[in-house]
């Protein structure tokens, strides 16, 4: 809906009283402060798992076992054989980590609470979420959480180490005792229910808001598809997170109180977990995609200065693709020794997956056919995006297939693929989101030179990190290993020189936020012009700190 | 650094990078699968080439759409946007083709799954014979399976079990395992013979040119069995019998890496098999069956012929 036909009453925003800096700050009920506390919070949650994935590749830049020893040595005061065992098991719970901050405390953190937060009701028009002080209780769980997780890592597993070591997909056996003996994982268990908590209170309060609040005359099908996308995203966590948790009690109960759900002897069944784990893990892997989704939407029709392509399609493809991915999961599974039938069955569902998804790709570049493209920085991120998630989305379709998981499972295929959907796709789109909103929440203007850095640095970089690994994966290296056999040094190398690219580009991103804070050139309302069409580009920059006292009304009829 | 240098300098030299590609483990620098020995591995390879006939030309397809909108539709080459935003012609079209792409994909791979996961018919095969490769294939039915259970140790080895094979107690012959390489400074030097993280003790041993039915157990946590060269991974998982199958057509020792992440020595659980002729398995057998696990693994140190030209790993 363009501005000019939305009506906007909201002129008075010199009478804004705002709370002192503890009460905003902690006991915030402001959907626009909460948001800005889970960016904040997915910034310090990212630098700790980016740094861990450094240990990774820094680990891996060339066979032998070497860097993790020289941090284990420091840690523990070992040396020798003794030190080279720990620096094993270390780099299980490197990885370990690193997989669980960045999916639970930055990626999720960073798309739902903090864009969902900041611009869904803005979008929508409503003056705030439909619960603001639930909104509170979801993000501090979402702290008491991550602390949990970090004091995790910092208490005996069992593995002769600190932390848990057994992958963030947390099967059993090696996550009962039988694997993990110590208080690490009892608390990982307690993290992530706090965090599912969380993330189903936010999730609640996501589908209220969006169901009851939209401005006068804006149905369903006028809706921002980044609202759709929050939506979508929203009903997959309610649905999935609770079996998740589910799983994560059964196995408590295992590890403390003798019950024997995974346990063979008891007749439990550890497959039973990679089930439950799964009808979660799958469509959670949605979750962290979808938010991008809907926002690359609005960047491409911004900087087309057109409006979004098949706009309905777009938003039943994600409803479809959010739909499909609760039938999928087992494709996560397919050496544990299912019947062929219904690996048959998980690799034709799994493909239909690529319809939809294929709709969005060609959606997004028929917005720009016709267009009069400017490139800005949110811009190329957006089409870096859209290629990118396209390499992903088609390796992911060679993986559908059972009969070549055979070979590829766990392998560094693999985790090429989902980097490449999550990494370089999800990644993409947070930082696209990032620089298109930046001037909107803050109200001050980034560099734009820094930002063009960025992104060309870290699309060289990340591609450099990831697209070998493709290679590593075919040739039959597997996952989660600490060393290699020499074979395979060229193309680690190759990846770990990329992430030392990627450290400058994750610099520059610091400095161009360092820079901009430290300048504080005046935003204005609205920089990207005629294209920009959505609600939150008819309020100042920052938006006032209530806004649409009283609502707007969407008259217009086309517009999308 | 170095290994970018060895490799350009590799690819300079032999005109291609793989001119000395190893069989039964990686190669430095490759690109892509190892040698298939299995019928198996050669229909994944194949299928795979053909799924690559699929996706590159479609990730290209969409880079070259990006490329074009970038350069026709920007703002100086197109200042005045147009307003459509519906076309239902190219909205089926790409719906329906990729049906059609995906439908083009499940056939193949659907006979590709089932050709592996369905057990073949031995007295079927043995009797009306196998329709690609009548005769290894009909020769082998004729000799019946070989079943071995690789039971995943919870101190990071594989235990074999030759299950039709009975010592003088009447018990299947059974061993350990184990890698020889921890990332110690104690480790052996790797040689040829015994490259690092793959070697074992005691390898796995089975005859050429024979259906071998595998079994996958584990007594602690999940591990998974796998040989690149052979196409097959299955989960070792405690309380549950895997079971797979597979026939190696060339003689020669493979390797496999445990798949499942397993705990402190995840990377240091290696899977060899010795594929050997028929009377050399004869022997091995006829010696581990007295136990003496060290003078049957001396037997299989060197492949015999069997006829054709053993295909040893062989590094520069």
């Amino acid at each position: 809906m363009p501005m000019d036909q939305v009506a906007t009453h909201d002129d008075h925003h010199d009478h804004d009283h705002k709370p002192g800096f503890f009460a905003r700050w902690f006991f915030s009920t402001n959907h626009k402060d909460i948001g800005t506390l889970y960016l904040v919070f997915a910034l310090v949650a990212g630098i700790v798992g980016y740094s861990l994935s450094g240990l990774i590749r820094w680990e891996l830049a060339e066979p032998g076992i070497g860097p993790l020893t020289g941090i284990v040595e420091m840690l523990y005061g070992t040396s020798g054989p003794q030190a080279i065992e720990q620096a094993k098991s270390f780099y299980n719970v490197v990885i370990t980590y690193h997989g669980l901050i960045m999916i639970f405390f930055m990626v999720m953190p960073a798309l739902i609470g903090g864009f969902g937060n900041w611009f869904v009701p803005l979008m929508i028009g409503a003056p705030d979420m439909a619960f603001p002080r639930m909104n509170n209780i979801s993000f501090w769980l979402t702290v008491a959480a991550f602390i949990l997780a970090v004091i995790s890592m910092l208490v005996p597993g069992g593995n002769g180490v600190n932390g848990f070591g057994g992958g963030w997909v947390l099967y059993p056996p090696l996550s009962s005792t039988a694997g993990h003996a110590g208080p690490s994982m009892d608390l990982l268990i307690l993290s992530l229910h706090t965090a599912g908590i969380a993330s189903i209170l936010g999730a609640i309060n996501f589908i209220v808001t969006i169901l009851n609040m939209r401005a006068p005359g804006m149905t369903l099908h006028k809706m921002p598809l980044f609202a759709w996308s929050l939506l979508v995203t929203a009903i997959l966590l309610l649905l999935a997170l609770p079996v998740l948790a589910g799983a994560l009690t059964m196995l408590l109960t295992d590890r403390n109180f003798g019950s024997q759900f995974f346990d063979p002897s008891g007749g439990g069944d550890p497959i039973m977990f990679q089930h439950l784990f799964w009808f979660f893990g799958h469509p959670e892997v949605y979750i962290m995609i979808l938010p991008a989704f809907g926002l690359i939407s609005h960047i491409v029709s911004t900087f087309s200065k057109k409006p979004i392509f098949g706009y309905l399609g777009m938003a039943y493809a994600m409803v479809a693709i959010g739909a499909i991915g609760f039938i999928v999961w087992a494709h996560h599974m397919y050496t544990v020794g299912m019947p062929s039938d219904m690996k048959a069955y998980f690799v034709a569902a799994t493909m239909v997956i690529a319809v939809p998804t294929g709709i969005k790709i060609f959606s997004w570049i028929a917005t720009m056919w016709g267009g009069s493209i400017e490139f800005s920085v949110p811009m190329v991120w957006a089409i870096g995006f859209i290629f990118l998630f396209t390499v992903g989305g088609v390796t992911g379709v060679v993986l559908a297939n059972a009969g070549i998981d055979h070979a590829l499972h766990d392998t560094y295929y693999v985790v090429a693929h989902f980097h490449y959907v999550l990494s370089l796709g999800a990644v993409f789109g947070l930082f696209a989101g990032w620089y298109y909103w930046f001037e909107k929440m803050f109200g001050i203007k980034y560099n734009k030179v820094v930002g063009y850095a960025h992104f060309w640095i870290m699309f060289i970089a990340s591609n450099l990190i990831f697209f070998p690994q493709h290679f590593l994966g075919l040739n039959g290296m597997p996952r989660r290993y600490v060393d290699y056999p020499e074979a395979f040094s060229l193309w680690n190398s190759v990846s770990s020189m990329g992430y030392a690219l990627s450290m400058v580009a994750t610099l520059l991103f610091f400095y161009g936020l360092v820079e901009a804070m430290i300048r504080r050139r005046k935003g204005e309302a609205n920089p990207w012009g005629e294209g920009a069409t959505t609600l939150e580009w008819t309020l100042p920059s920052p938006p006032p700190f209530h806004q649409f006292n009283e609502l707007p009304v969407v008259k217009n009829e086309g517009g999308h | 650094m170095r290994y970018i240098f060895a490799w350009i300098s590799a690819m300079l030299m032999t005109g291609s990078a793989f001119a000395q590609e190893l069989v039964g483990q990686p190669t430095p620098g490759a690109l892509g699968f190892q040698p298939a020995a299995t019928r198996i591995m050669e229909r994944v390879n194949d299928f795979h080439n053909y799924l690559l006939w699929i996706i590159i030309p479609i990730s290209l397809f969409v880079l070259a759409l990006l490329i074009w909108v970038a350069v026709r539709y920007n703002r100086r080459a197109n200042p005045e946007p147009r307003k459509f935003s519906h076309n239902t012609t190219i909205e089926i079209i790409w719906t329906a083709v990729p049906v059609i792409i995906l439908v083009a994909i499940a056939g193949p791979s659907f006979s590709n799954l089932f050709y592996q996961e369905n057990e073949p018919d031995l007295e079927m095969i043995a009797q009306s014979g196998d329709l690609d490769d009548p005769n290894i294939y009909v020769d082998a039915a004729k000799e019946g399976w070989i079943t071995i259970k690789a039971e995943g140790m919870g101190n990071w080895a594989w235990t074999y079990y030759y299950m039709d094979e009975l010592d003088a107690d009447g018990y299947p012959i059974q061993y350990v395992s184990n890698g020889i390489h921890f990332g110690l400074p104690t480790d052996p030097a790797p040689t040829l013979e015994k490259p690092l993280y793959l070697a074992t003790d005691y390898p796995m041993v089975i005859p050429v040119n024979r259906y071998i039915r595998y079994q996958t157990t584990s007594d602690r946590v999940i591990h998974s069995w796998t040989v690149p060269a052979f196409g097959v991974k299955t989960d070792a998982v405690p309380g549950r019998l895997n079971e797979g199958w597979f026939l190696v057509e060339e003689t020669g020792v493979y390797y496999g890496q445990c798949s499942e992440l397993c705990g402190k020595n995840h990377a240091f659980m290696p899977i060899e098999v010795r594929v050997v002729p028929q009377d050399q398995y004869d022997r091995w057998i006829e010696v581990m069956k007295t136990g003496d696990v060290d003078a049957a693994t001396q037997l299989v140190q060197v492949i015999d012929s069997d006829g054709e030209e053993t295909r040893l790993a062989s590094v520069e």
